[in-house]
């Protein structure tokens, strides 16, 4: 068999069949967590951002990115761990949005990140049920199921929902 | 662990006595977030309801990431070769160097919240100052920090309120905390010699600075709990010089049963 040097494009084409373990049905691709790809000669070197400092699945996706270019033979990988600039849902594709709202969490509403805003008992952030679509939901916690995600519920299905919160 | 860390502070640029100051300064921090998240950790399953009990998992997870950046930068500038695990799991209490404040008992949820609180108002203003710093491994670490350090402050914040402007119960609980914690909160922003140079050298920021900031955040939160601003009370301090009190042992005991018990285990 011959290997050929892998090119950027081609990895990066790899990196799309690599999921978030957390919600899978999200590429790292779709979540903005790949920072940068460099290749030189046999040598891939991959830099991802966590999305929060302590997130759990970091290790599972640079395990899972060493596995997929393992299977196409690329055995020289370097992932880097990469804090600045911090990761902010402005970097979630459009594609990946619609997954997850297809997938029953609520997509970030841009520009409503708490930030540096310390607006205590202000008001929540409108969000969208992904279930019945309906506008009328309430937060319920904003410390969800995992650290990136807020718990809602709808006001009219009654069902309640994580909300992938913004970030920025 | 398998992840690089790709920040490659200019390690060699420090003489070896700021690196020897900064090595323990970063370790305090990283001794910080760690014995405040285990405390955290030790709500889980215990919370008054579902949702706090995952808000303190929440928090305590956020410290947790915080607390492993740390400690791979401090080994890295220690430089002989040690991981994070080993500075973790391998030091005993009067090498760590946290505040008094963070090692405190969780009592009930009402002293949780009031430790917590007067916590995250150092932490998130000091994280916010501590992204200008000149390191640029520590400026990282505070710029992805403080964004989830704003929650908690928000959150503790707010339960502060709803205890304090709460039942009868609850302001009685609250004021009990806060009799009991209130002393353990000057040390935060009381500098050691370690921090004096550090300050100087700009590579953190000047407590005098951040003050003004946490008074009024923390003025306007107990106003509105409608809570009196503890006054004239003594300060303990020591606990960032490796003087703690008797329950930094049976934290470390704990958290270092596995690693103590069986050296070298990997997980």
């Amino acid at each position: 068999m011959v290997t050929t040097a892998p090119t950027e494009e081609r990895i990066w084409q790899l990196l799309e069949e690599v999921s978030d373990p957390e919600v899978p049905v999200l590429s790292i691709l779709d979540l903005g967590i790949v920072r940068s790809v460099q290749v030189e000669g046999e040598k891939v070197t991959v830099s991802i951002t966590p999305t929060y400092s302590g997130c759990p699945a970091m290790n599972t996706i640079a395990t899972d990115i060493r596995l997929r270019l393992l299977a196409e033979g690329i055995t020289s990988v370097t992932i880097h761990n990469q804090l600045s600039p911090a990761w902010t849902t402005d970097w979630m594709s459009q594609a990946g949005r619609q997954k997850l709202e297809a997938y029953g969490i609520a997509p970030p509403v841009d520009g409503t990140a708490t930030g540096h805003v310390l607006n205590l008992f202000g008001k929540d952030t409108a969000v969208r049920c992904p279930l019945c679509k309906s506008d009328h939901t309430h937060l319920v916690s904003q410390f969800g199921s995992t650290a990136c995600k807020a718990h809602y519920q709808c006001d009219d299905c009654h069902e309640p929902f994580d909300y992938f919160k913004c970030h920025a | 662990m398998q992840v690089a860390p790709s920040e490659t502070s200019a390690l060699n640029n420090y003489v070896p006595e700021l690196r020897q100051q900064l090595f323990h300064y970063v370790l305090q921090l990283a001794d910080t977030s760690l014995i405040l998240g285990h405390r955290l950790s030790e709500w889980c399953g215990h919370g008054p309801v579902l949702e706090q009990d995952l808000a303190m998992a929440n928090i305590a997870l956020d410290l947790l990431g915080e607390t492993r950046s740390l400690y791979q930068y401090a080994a890295e500038l220690e430089g002989k070769g040690g991981t994070e695990d080993d500075l973790a799991f391998l030091r005993i209490a009067t090498e760590y160097r946290n505040p008094l404040l963070v090692e405190q008992p969780n009592g009930d949820f009402a002293a949780t919240v009031a430790r917590q609180f007067l916590f995250d108002n150092f932490h998130y203003h000091f994280l916010r100052e501590l992204h200008a710093s000149t390191d640029e491994r520590l400026a990282a670490i505070a710029e992805k920090a403080v964004k989830e350090a704003a929650y908690h402050l928000k959150w503790t914040s707010e339960w502060l309120i709803r205890l304090g402007d709460g039942t009868e119960e609850s302001r009685q609980r609250l004021d009990q905390a806060l009799a009991s914690l209130w002393r353990y909160s000057g040390e935060l922003t009381t500098p050691t010699a370690t921090e004096k140079a550090l300050q100087a050298a700009g590579i953190i920021p000047d407590y005098a600075g951040l003050l003004p900031k946490m008074e009024a955040h923390l003025n306007h939160v107990f106003q509105e709990a409608t809570v009196p601003v503890p006054q004239g009370v003594f300060m303990m301090t020591g606990g960032k010089e490796g003087r703690h009190s008797e329950h930094l042992g049976y934290i470390l005991a704990e958290l270092q049963y596995m690693q103590r018990t069986y050296p070298g285990m990997k997980w």
